[in-house]
């Protein structure tokens, strides 16, 4: 898959969806589709509803309209489990959202023991392996309290991975780095991107879009706007809103 | 030997010597003892119970009966004084119970109070995590209850600790009015003393500083579980 548009199969659909708080409309209609080895990159300014319509695809956010279908299965659909679901579905958070109360190995592990009803021994076998891969398989004893940003967003990637899944979900991943720690972190993702995992990044740095992204997606006003290989959208964009977004962003 | 002190050693003898009536003391302070560990362990179940429902219905917005119930307890039970709840409970719920359960009904009566504010201390744990935690758990595929147990449980029991252990003094004290019923505990085993012997300075005197030994020394050790509960966070 290395960089080429995925051709595998439709793995997440999103058909119109919606989350309105009251009057105002988060997400007001979105439709995109992943498909399996495909990174696709969310961009767009502030309060545009990126990290909102991420957060609908494994249901931490409930869409008030809309459809996703993960698998083929309809997700929003209330008969479904959606537990079953979120096991395949990796996220990283912005605040990392490590479990204080466990270890670095710890919280790798907890997820596939009593979520997966792996064996333990083996649970922290796959999860070391995981450590290793983000460069923290040192840190294993280590308290979240102990580490830095940094080193704690690898964890969380490790953790989100040990499960396994079949998609990862990353929001706004560096945003809450002190800027020496930026590059630790997307070096590892850009490692997981070459490796062909399907991921879904809503991020604002742009030189990642464009280094490592299969697809970039431009949001605003809780739409997608356009959204194309990157060299199309960073160089040419057909929409004007696009244009303005580029342009105030990569000026800075 | 000074007038002053064989004054006391007399009076002394007569309040705890004589008679025994020490054993008013030894036997009030394990009753009050008793009655506190206990209605400890009913508070921490029903405070448990109440958190769950209350933080339940707070993030997902169902047990609504079972909230409602759990309001109307904590209004009734934190707007009433304790003296009255345990009169209530003894005098009039269990009025035809034997008197020899005075102590089961007065665990009982305390275990229920000290429930309330166990309730929005374990209330106050969970509250403090930070709902990050809470999403993490639920983006690993947890479901709620395994989320509750695994990840905000641990945690928000440590946070409740410290203010745990200030209930047990703060029960320990309460206890005194279970002599209202009968009970003879601590206070009232200073106050039988007193009403035998005329004289309720010594006896008086002697559970104050009682009571007041027991909550320095538990006071002494919450602050030492705050701070071993600190440096386990480095």
């Amino acid at each position: 898959m290395n960089g080429n548009i995925a051709s595998g199969d439709v793995l997440i659909r999103a058909v119109g969806v919606e989350k309105h708080y009251g009057k105002i409309r988060a997400l007001d209609g979105v439709d995109a589709e992943i498909r399996k080895g495909d990174v696709a990159v969310i961009v767009g300014p502030s309060g545009s509803g990126k990290s909102t319509f991420l957060r609908c695809l494994n249901l931490l956010e409930e869409p008030t309209g809309g459809h996703i279908y993960f698998e083929g299965v309809d997700i929003t659909d209330p008969g479904v489990d959606i537990n079953v679901h979120r096991q395949k579905m990796g996220m990283v958070f912005q605040q990392f959202n490590l479990f204080n109360n466990l270890t670095v190995l710890g919280n790798c592990v907890v997820g596939q023991v009593k979520v997966l009803k792996r064996d333990p021994q083996k649970a922290r076998e796959i999860a070391t392996r995981y450590l290793e891969q983000v460069g923290m398989a040192g840190y294993i004893n280590a308290k979240p309290s102990q580490i830095s940003g940094g080193q704690k967003q690898r964890v969380a990637i490790a953790r989100a991975l040990s499960m396994e899944p079949e998609a990862m979900l990353f929001d706004e991943p560096t945003s809450a780095l002190d800027p020496e720690m930026v590059g630790e972190v997307l070096k590892v993702m850009k490692g997981l991107a070459h490796s062909g995992l399907t991921m879904l990044v809503v991020t604002h740095e742009m030189a990642f879009a464009r280094d490592v992204a299969d697809r970039v997606v431009f949001m605003d006003d809780g739409v997608i706007v356009e959204e194309g290989k990157p060299e199309v959208i960073f160089n040419n964009p057909t929409q004007e809103r696009t244009r303005v977004f580029l342009k105030r962003i990569l000026e800075e | 030997m000074a007038e002053w002190w064989q004054e006391f050693v007399k009076k002394f003898t007569i309040a705890f010597i004589n008679h025994n009536r020490w054993r008013f003391i030894t036997q009030g302070l394990a009753n009050t003892l008793l009655i506190t560990f206990f209605a400890v362990i009913i508070g921490i179940v029903i405070g448990f119970i109440v958190s769950v429902i209350r933080t339940t219905h707070d993030k997902t917005g169902k047990l609504k009966i079972g909230n409602a119930i759990c309001q109307v307890y904590l209004a009734v039970i934190r707007g009433t004084p304790v003296m009255v709840q345990i009169m209530i409970i003894y005098f009039v719920i269990f009025a035809s119970a034997s008197s020899s359960y005075k102590i089961p009904l007065a665990i009982l009566a305390f275990g229920i109070n000290s429930g309330a504010y166990v309730a929005e201390i374990f209330r106050g744990g969970i509250n403090a995590i930070d709902a990050g935690q809470f999403e993490a758990g639920r983006s690993l595929g947890f479901n709620y209850v395994q989320t509750m147990w695994h990840i905000i449980a641990p945690q928000a029991f440590k946070n409740a600790i410290p203010p745990l252990a200030n209930e047990f003094i703060v029960l320990l004290k309460e206890t005194s009015v279970a002599g209202y019923i009968g009970v003879e505990d601590l206070t009232r085993g200073g106050f039988s003393i007193g009403g035998s012997t005329y004289d309720y300075t010594l006896p008086l005197i002697a559970i104050a500083l009682i009571y007041l030994f027991l909550v320095i020394v538990l006071s002494r050790l919450v602050a030492l579980l705050e701070r071993r509960l600190r440096r386990s966070e480095r």
